[in-house]
């Protein structure tokens, strides 16, 4: 970086090297896969007002997801896990749905808002029994959350009596189907959300007592930090999230499925956190980077339809996507397929970034390796 | 001159008093599953007797109606015992109902040449996943969570519309009766009952079954003792996914047809068996015996809640839930017993 | 009288690691039936030889020579069919299974691969009974103290090649500071089984912190200082003293003239007070007076329970007895947050593990102790964060001087540094520093004590912690002496006092 003969590799470097640099290469790459095969994929055209085109449709489809991904990011940065925001998805959307229909007027803007407070309210309140198992209990946060995940869905269709209840409500359609400023309303509610998240953990102290929690527990108990309350925040708002998503989905299809509302939103949402760069393991995140990831999955799902490829090979797809980044992810892996040159010294956190070869700043740090010796 | 100061343990520490080893004996949480499910029987048999509850055949169909998620919840005692889990059962499952009825249906072939090809794939995908686990430790829950997916999306690649299968052997084979004196077992739940049986005697009266436990029990002191542990991890998730195969094969002969969307979330099911059966899910603690109660206790949960008839299907999975929440608080408050 | 022939023999080895030479030429050897102690401090090597002789590291240089034949292990388990085996001061047991299976995992006897459970636990019962303990083999691990887990790890390790043949029995066992968490009649029991297999023959290789265990129960002991051979002596010809001074490396009268410092005399009131504060398996009740602006220094060898004493007064481990009062106030320490409050800092020797967060930035690991006690919705504002960070980064010199550097990629001074800088913004009363020069390089060494000296004139106490006597001796007021988990001695510092002072204080357990 001294001489300016170097200035721009070390540039690229720089780029190559940015915690977001290989989500958005995938992103863009797979956009780009459907120019071929849909040339008006990057049109967007206005028709009766509003804003139409794939590139639309892609975050409007993706809108639950990134929601949801959100607060699994905060959830896995502590080092857990949140199994149950599909099961919160289903029980929002019924506990909205089935309130609203019960009202004379479903149009009554203090009804639906009253019944989004109910759902919220019920999906904050299994985020809080989420984070009393995990932080107060003790309980690993696969198992802890697999109560929710299974009993949920139960609870769900237990609402909506088994039923598929519909409802006929224009306020409440605007949240997941309307149109404002000539965009889908829920674009607005997911940057919102996403807004709110990153000033709540960046402008705070938030985000950096959960990575140092996940990071490194025991000296974050040393240190004084109470990362039980932090746990227990982290899952109610992880659940408020999911709590969102499902207004969203119920609002777009004007009713409430107990039993396939958000069917598999967990799966996709951690695969959207673990493309987007944080690490399974906790410690540092990336709200952006998961944005990121979840935009790649609905690219992915939208992509493999424009290709013509048979939808149902999206699975297919999916998985390949999940092992191709795990196994990126794993030191181990790079050390025999890279070579000893990546797989060292990377065994700390995985980053997305599949060669960040961890030499950059280590020269100019007089590092004196560290040995065991006695 | 002065060594330790510390006060000298209780005298009793050394040989455990006999209420701590019971409460400590492991068999304990299998005792407990099974006197729920007794109560839960005797409480049927007080409520419904005059339904026809006592038929002992309403017994045997326990059997009958979930000898598939026994076998799944066999194959996932294994892995979790192992300190594992394995989240692809539901689509393993899936997948070879389709495989099965795509090959019978559409291929025409005979059922005995499925059979072995099927199980043969159902192992394949467990080996696949335990190698890529142990070689590149990779936490089995994301891995298996992609043999979920891919799995699932095999399904769909075969066909997207269920097959039903009109094969007279497969029929007349889901349709046997194993007579038993006071009522009958289907093929499907005598093969399950095998299974069982061999998981038990693989378990406990075999190095491999003890392997198990042992890295379950601590992985870094089996490594330290020397015992074959990667090879011990993947063959532990080989079995789940034949047994997943093979629940998959039994539940084509329950319903006699190939679904994309069959099983989903049977994994679930066969976690939720497992651990309402005893085992610890940290690994290490339980018996595939608690598993069979488990299984039951689930089965026993649906039968009431039809014969309850005003009570809606959804209950079961609150029950479950409900189940299994009690269940890992118990084992909670058990571990942390032992650990003071 | 000619000496039997040793059953190992470990001549001119040589262990590196990148940028250190772990072993240098350490000769070493064993003969059967005895109980030979491995001494030395912290980094002297005595880890690094056990593993090279068990297999766990390969060798740089040197031979080893097993009953006669060259031999060279690739891991563990090799070591363990050679005859060598390990037992660690962490159990490495199964505690879920029962302790016959434990005895015999992975060797079980089996006819037609049946495992013969009757037999596995007749044999084991018989083989617990041999080494004269009472052991219920049926029962599962867990349900015995560690002291007995202990004792069936080594039932294992002896027992290993009784039914299959594939080893050849043991002739070596070497013991990894076994007693460590041990009390009095436990370590007895382990002694009277250690004595059984030196009867039969087995020669065992003891590692102990404790100096009374060792003069109690071994033979012969070999003394490592900085991965070289310092002298191997019959116990009975080396004193404790003399043993001492063969471990820090210096002779009692070589010491003598570094002692000739000034410390301030600006020292205040009582700021803590502990009464009988102590804690079953870590250290002993003590009591213990820390005046504003004094520095207390801890002298001890390894593992005498300096950082158990400091981890109680921190809250890191739950005292389970006595009481402390910080600035007259009393405080429960039943969490870090106690001590925290009241003003007590604590920069963990172990810095990876317990102090920083590798993946977070310098910056964000410098303000982390204060933010954590502001909470999560004051955050520290930007520009007055900057400042502070900007400043202790120049103030302790970190480098590199980039807030934005990762904390894992510094070096150990460095990473050092900046967890002082991440207590020292908080401005305790109390800092604990345990072992803070440990693996740093000269200059940093300096700096830090420097710091030590320039903190305590500004009012604030110091608990310091070092395995060096001159570095307690230079900074400290008082310097109080632990001696196998107990708190023998507070010694006042002055002209004279001297290492051998301290040393002889150590070695006898009272001072005169």
């Amino acid at each position: 970086m001294s001489t300016p003969s170097v200035t721009t590799p070390s540039r690229w470097r720089a780029l190559t090297h940015h915690h977001l640099f290989w989500p958005v290469a995938v992103l863009v790459v797979l956009l780009l896969v459907n120019v071929p095969f849909t040339p008006d994929f990057f049109s967007i055209k206005m028709t009766d007002g509003h804003l139409y085109g794939s590139l639309v449709s892609i975050v409007l489809f993706g809108s639950p997801l990134i929601l949801v991904a959100v607060g699994m990011t905060l959830v896995i940065a502590t080092g857990g896990i949140d199994l149950s925001v599909g099961a919160v998805v289903a029980i929002t959307g019924a506990l909205a749905c089935s309130y609203i229909s019960d009202q004379a007027d479903q149009s009554a803007l203090s009804g639906v808002l009253l019944a989004m407070g109910l759902g919220l309210l019920a999906a904050v309140v299994c985020g809080l029994w989420n984070g009393f198992l995990v932080a107060r209990m003790g309980i690993q946060p696969i198992i802890a959350t697999l109560i929710i995940m299974v009993a949920g869905r139960g609870v769900a269709q237990l609402i909506t009596d088994g039923q598929i209840i519909t409802i006929n409500s224009e306020p409440y359609k605007l949240i997941g189907g309307g149109y404002w400023l000539t965009l889908p309303f829920s674009i607005f509610v997911v940057a919102a959300v996403v807004a709110v998240t990153v000033v709540l953990t960046r402008r705070t102290a938030l985000g950096l007592l959960v990575e140092s929690v996940g990071g490194n527990a025991e000296a974050s108990r040393l240190v004084g930090i109470r990362s039980m309350r932090i746990k227990i925040m982290v899952y109610m708002f992880c659940a408020l999230c999911a709590g969102i998503a499902g207004l969203m989905i119920s609002s777009n299809t004007s009713a409430a499925d107990g039993n396939n509302a958000g069917l598999w939103i967990e799966l996709d949402a951690i695969l959207a956190v673990v493309i987007g760069g944080t690490s399974l393991l906790g410690g540092r995140f990336s709200i952006g980077g998961t944005v990121v990831g979840a935009l790649v999955i609905q690219t992915l799902t939208t992509t493999i339809y424009t290709i013509g490829v048979p939808t149902q090979t999206n699975l297919v797809f999916k998985a390949a996507v999940v092992i191709v980044v795990c196994l990126l992810q794993s030191p181990k892996f790079r050390a025999k397929v890279f070579g000893a040159k990546f797989g060292a010294g990377s065994g700390t956190k995985g980053s997305a970034k599949p060669a960040t070869a961890p030499a950059d700043t280590a020269p100019a740090t007089e590092a004196a390796p560290k040995m065991e010796v006695s | 001159m002065s060594a330790t100061t510390q006060s000298p343990t209780a005298p009793d520490s050394r040989t455990p008093s006999k209420a701590a080893r019971l409460l400590g004996d492991r068999r304990l949480p299998v005792a407990a599953t099974a006197l729920l499910f007794l109560v839960m029987y005797g409480v049927g048999l007080g409520r419904y007797q005059y339904y026809g509850f006592a038929e002992p055949q309403v017994f045997l169909n326990l059997f009958i109606d979930n000898g598939y998620l026994l076998v799944a919840a066999v194959g996932v005692t294994f892995v979790i015992l192992s300190g594992g889990i394995d989240l692809s059962v539901g689509s393993v499952i899936g997948f070879t109902t389709m495989f099965t009825a795509w090959l019978v249906e559409r291929q025409g072939l005979p059922i005995v040449v499925v059979i072995p090809m099927a199980l043969a794939v159902g192992a394949f995908g467990g080996f696949l996943m335990g190698y890529v686990i142990h070689n590149f430790e990779i936490q089995p829950f994301i891995v298996t969570l992609a043999g979920l997916f891919l799995f699932r999306g095999l399904c769909l690649v075969i066909s997207k519309e269920s097959i039903s299968i009109g094969d007279s052997s497969v029929s007349s084979m889901a349709q046997a009766q194993v007579p038993l004196g006071v009522g009958f077992l289907s093929i499907g739940a005598i093969v399950a009952l095998v299974v069982l049986a061999l998981a038990f005697y693989v378990l406990h009266y075999t190095r491999f079954g003890r392997r198990v436990y042992a890295i379950g029990g601590n992985e870094q002191s089996a490594l330290l003792m020397g015992l074959p542990q990667g090879g011990t991890k993947i063959a532990v998730y080989t079995v789940s996914g034949f047994c997943s195969a093979l629940a998959g094969l039994l539940f084509t002969l329950y319903i006699q047809s190939g679904d994309p969307l069959h099983a989903t979330g049977m994994e679930l099911d066969a976690i939720a068996a497992v651990v309402i059966g005893g085992t610890l899910l940290t690994g290490g603690s339980g018996y595939v015996l608690g598993t069979l109660f488990g299984v039951l206790v689930l089965g026993l949960i649906k039968s009431i809640i039809q014969f309850e008839g005003t009570l809606s299907s959804w209950w079961t999975k609150i029950a479950t839930g409900v189940l299994l929440c009690a269940f890992i608080l118990i084992q909670r408050f058990m571990t942390t017993r032992k650990k003071t | 009288m000619a000496e039997p022939r040793p059953v190992l023999e470990m001549t001119g080895i040589v262990k590196e690691f990148p940028g250190v030479r772990a072993l240098s030429d350490v000769d070493f050897r064993l003969f059967p039936g005895e109980i030979h102690a491995l001494m030395g401090e912290n980094g002297a090597g005595k880890s690094t030889l056990i593993k090279v002789l068990t297999g766990v590291y390969s060798l740089d240089g040197g031979t080893i020579t097993l009953d006669g034949r060259s031999v060279r292990f690739g891991s563990p388990l090799q070591a363990q069919h050679a005859g060598i085996s390990t037992v660690y001061q962490e159990v490495n047991l199964c505690p879920n299974l029962s302790v016959a299976e434990n005895i015999f995992i992975g060797r079980e006897p089996t006819r037609m691969g049946r495992i013969q459970w009757k037999r596995m636990r007749k044999e084991a019962a018989e083989l617990v009974d041999r080494l004269g303990l009472d052991i219920d083999v049926t029962a599962p691990l867990s349900s015995y103290p560690l002291a007995v887990q202990q004792l069936v790890a080594i039932v294992r390790s002896v027992g290993t090649g009784d039914s299959d043949g594939e080893g050849s029995g043991t002739k070596v066992l070497v013991l990894d500071e076994p007693t460590s968490s041990l009390d009095r009649d436990e370590v007895q029991e382990l002694f009277r089984l250690m004595r059984r297999l030196k009867d039969e023959g087995v020669a065992i290789l003891f590692v102990s912190h404790f100096l009374d265990q060792i003069y109690e129960i071994c033979d012969r002991m070999t003394v490592l200082r900085n991965g070289t051979l310092v002298g191997e002596h019959m116990v009975g010809d080396l004193d404790q003293v003399g043993l001492i001074q063969l471990m820090i490396g210096k002779a009692l009268d070589q010491l003598e003239e570094l002692h000739d410092h000034q410390l301030h005399s600006d020292v205040g009131e009582t700021l803590v007070k502990a009464e009988g504060l102590g804690r079953t398996g870590g250290i002993a009740p003590f009591d213990l007076e820390i005046k504003k602006g004094e520095v207390l220094g801890l002298a001890g060898l390894l593992g005498s329970g300096r950082t158990e004493l400091a981890r109680l007064l921190f809250g890191a481990d739950q005292p389970d007895s006595g009481k402390a009062t910080i600035g007259g106030k009393q405080v429960s320490l039943s969490a870090p947050n106690d001590a925290i409050g009241a003003g007590v800092a604590f920069c963990s020797e172990n810095r990876k593990t317990e102090g920083l967060v590798p993946d977070l930035t310098v910056r964000e690991n410098i303000i982390l102790a204060l933010q954590a006690a502001r909470g999560w919705t004051r955050p520290i504002p930007v520009s007055q964060r900057d400042e502070l960070v900007a400043k202790y980064i120049k103030a302790l010199d970190i480098r590199p001087a980039n807030p934005e550097a990762r904390v894992g990629q510094l070096s150990g001074g460095n990473q050092q540094k900046v967890l002082l800088a991440r207590w020292l913004i908080t401005q305790p009363k109390l800092l604990i520093l345990d072992e803070p020069t440990r693996g740093i390089d000269v200059g940093a060494k300096a700096e830090i004590q420097k710091l030590v000296v320039s903190l305590s004139e500004d009012g604030m106490s110091v608990l310091y912690i070092a395995a060096e006597l001159e570095e307690v001796l230079r900074l400290s007021h008082t310097i109080g002496v632990l001696r196998d988990r107990r708190l023998v001695a507070q010694i006042t510092n002055g002209p004279e006092i001297t290492t051998s002072r301290i040393m002889e204080t150590i070695a006898s357990g009272e001072h005169q």
